[in-house]
């Protein structure tokens, strides 16, 4: 063997060794840096700064931070965390270095105003951020329809749901559905079918995958409360009939008060309790829901199932 | 007279290439490729407008070094090496020498470009299985970025017909930020009063206006870019090369090269 050659096995095992001691080292690193890198992120917090910095390339800037606000938000997530501190900073980073970013409207509107664990619990920044995606795209109906979202769902304000849909359908192309919201608000504000009405489109107007989820999770919810109201409607109805609790959902269907055993959305049978009440078979499998919730049960993090 | 223009043109483009500069072509397309395929996994509903600001940020970031980086050294690279008086002694002049330099250099640029398009366009079609009639608007986003190079060329040679290469770079690429923020200098001039007011405005005419050649954003949401604003950014990027290349003729044509 040359001394070239040795040199080149040398050194090339060497390159090897190093790369992979280079990336275990890392790893460890990260481990004792748990959230460096959004910290060293905010290092800086104005977005025109960073519209400064970035050289007149804010497009790619914008597309980074929003990646960025995503991520964080999965990552705070995935803890169980409360505080969402930096989210309403980085989508207000990424809205105003491209104010067209209408996904992140989309997202600070579904996750920056739910309260905690859902959400950041943060309506007025979410409404201050959906009220400037309105001033730099007046014509985009998709953005009246969320502040009326936040205005129903999260400030139950529906005099503001109201103006949000009605301004909303007044957009040149607005889609049908905005004046029907508006009508709805008018009328029947606070009732279910008003709020399926509006996850049912927030899940067919959006492609963004957590946003179909978080719909999907809340539609399941919606059915669940409807099915807990009705089946105490008719266990009263039982009540009233024969003058007793009923002792299962077997004697209801033969009393004629329901026409089947009654199932929520994954297919379990829900429970009846000796005292009257109706319960969620399981329950942390439906976050939101309001009804049919065993005595102080405590709800772990919500987990969406998948939108597809 | 055009004939020894090209010629020195082409041997130009013919050194860059022996310099391995479209080597860059490989970087970019692994950047390009491994965008488009991470873009999917990672961006929630704009794999499109993220592959179409990485690519043509990554076109016009990539053009710009080439062009501070190959066009500082066009001039003095020739002077070291003894090669300039080999050509000054035929029959050719010093502007059609500096006129050929620049040509050879926007052309390696024009090249290098072209490939990079088919690779944007390719990662484009990756994420979104097909084109659609705005993507074309892409293809002006594209020409602004080539009226900036050649804005960039013409300025790396004029601080190369006088200063050395790593000054040429520093002046360069510091005019390069400035014309980035000749708007904010324009606002700052609006803003101010008196003799400040004349210098800033005057500050803001002197440099390059970058911004306005900047249409990444609009295009990547598939805006369409007006005429009017093609017609006279193309108008203003020659006129502006052209004031930078008269004067790198000026500065050599009365250079001591003894």
């Amino acid at each position: 063997m040359t001394a070239s050659q040795r040199t080149t096995i040398v050194a090339s095992l060497l390159l090897v060794g190093c790369m992979l001691a280079s990336v275990v080292l890392l790893r460890r690193v990260d481990q004792m840096r748990t959230m460096a890198t959004l910290d060293e992120v905010l290092y800086i917090t104005s977005p025109k700064t960073l519209k400064r910095l970035s050289l007149g390339y804010e497009g790619l800037m914008a597309d980074i931070y929003w990646t960025r606000a995503v991520q964080y938000f999965g990552r705070k997530h995935h803890q169980h965390s409360k505080h969402y501190d930096l989210l309403a900073t980085l989508l207000e980073i990424s809205t105003q270095l491209d104010p067209q970013l209408l996904v992140a409207y989309q997202f600070g509107a579904t996750f920056l105003a739910p309260q905690p664990p859902n959400g950041a619990g943060m309506p007025e920044k979410a409404i201050q951020l959906i009220e400037y995606g309105i001033r730099n795209n007046p014509n985009d109906w998709h953005l009246y329809y969320e502040l009326g979202f936040i205005y129903y769902t999260d400030k139950k304000d529906y005099a503001g749901a109201l103006e949000a849909f009605e301004r909303g359908s007044r957009v040149p192309d607005a889609h049908p559905f905005m004046k029907l919201l508006a009508a709805q608000m008018a009328q029947h504000a606070g009732e279910l079918q008003t709020a399926r009405m509006l996850w049912l489109t927030t899940y067919q107007t959006t492609q963004d995958k957590q946003i179909r989820a978080n719909a999907i999770a809340h539609l399941r919810a919606l059915q669940v409360d409807e099915d807990v109201t009705n089946l105490q409607r008719a266990v009263t109805q039982y009540g009233e009939k024969t003058g007793h609790l009923p002792p299962s959902f077997s004697a209801m269907v033969a009393a004629g008060v329901v026409s089947r055993i009654p199932v929520d959305p994954d297919g379990h049978a829900y429970k009846l309790m000796p005292d009257g009440r109706i319960e969620v078979r399981m329950p942390d499998d439906f976050p939101f829901i309001e009804k049919g919730l065993p005595p102080g049960y405590t709800p772990p993090q919500p987990k969406l199932p998948p939108s597809d | 007279m055009s004939g020894r223009i090209v010629h020195i043109a082409s041997n130009t483009f013919r050194e860059a290439v022996r310099d391995r500069v479209l080597y860059n072509l490989i970087a970019f397309a692994l950047l390009l490729s491994g965008a488009a395929i991470l873009v999917g996994e990672i961006s929630i509903d704009i794999e499109k407008l993220v592959v179409i600001n990485l690519g043509l940020t990554a076109v016009s970031l990539f053009g710009i070094v080439i062009a501070i980086f190959i066009g500082i050294g066009l001039v003095s690279k020739e002077i070291e090496r003894r090669t300039l008086y080999t050509v000054l002694s035929r029959p050719v002049r010093r502007w059609e020498f500096i006129v050929g330099k620049f040509f050879g250099l926007a052309g390696t640029l024009l090249v290098n470009t072209f490939f990079m398009a088919i690779g944007v366009f390719a990662a484009l079609l990756y994420v979104a299985h097909r084109f659609h009639m705005p993507d074309a608007w892409i293809l002006v986003a594209l020409y602004f970025i080539v009226l900036q190079f050649l804005i960039i060329c013409a300025l790396a040679l004029l601080f190369s017909s006088f200063s050395s290469p790593l000054l040429s770079a520093v002046f360069a690429f510091s005019l390069f930020v400035i014309g980035s923020f000749a708007e904010d200098l324009r606002g700052f001039a609006g803003m101010a009063h008196g003799l400040s007011r004349w210098l800033a405005t005057g500050a803001a005419y002197l440099v390059p206006n970058f911004s306005a050649l900047n249409v990444i954003s609009s295009v990547a949401h598939e805006r369409p870019v007006a005429g009017p604003l093609i017609l006279y950014n193309t108008a203003y990027a020659l006129t502006y090369a052209a004031v930078a290349l008269c004067g790198a003729v000026l500065i050599f044509e009365h250079r001591d090269l003894k």
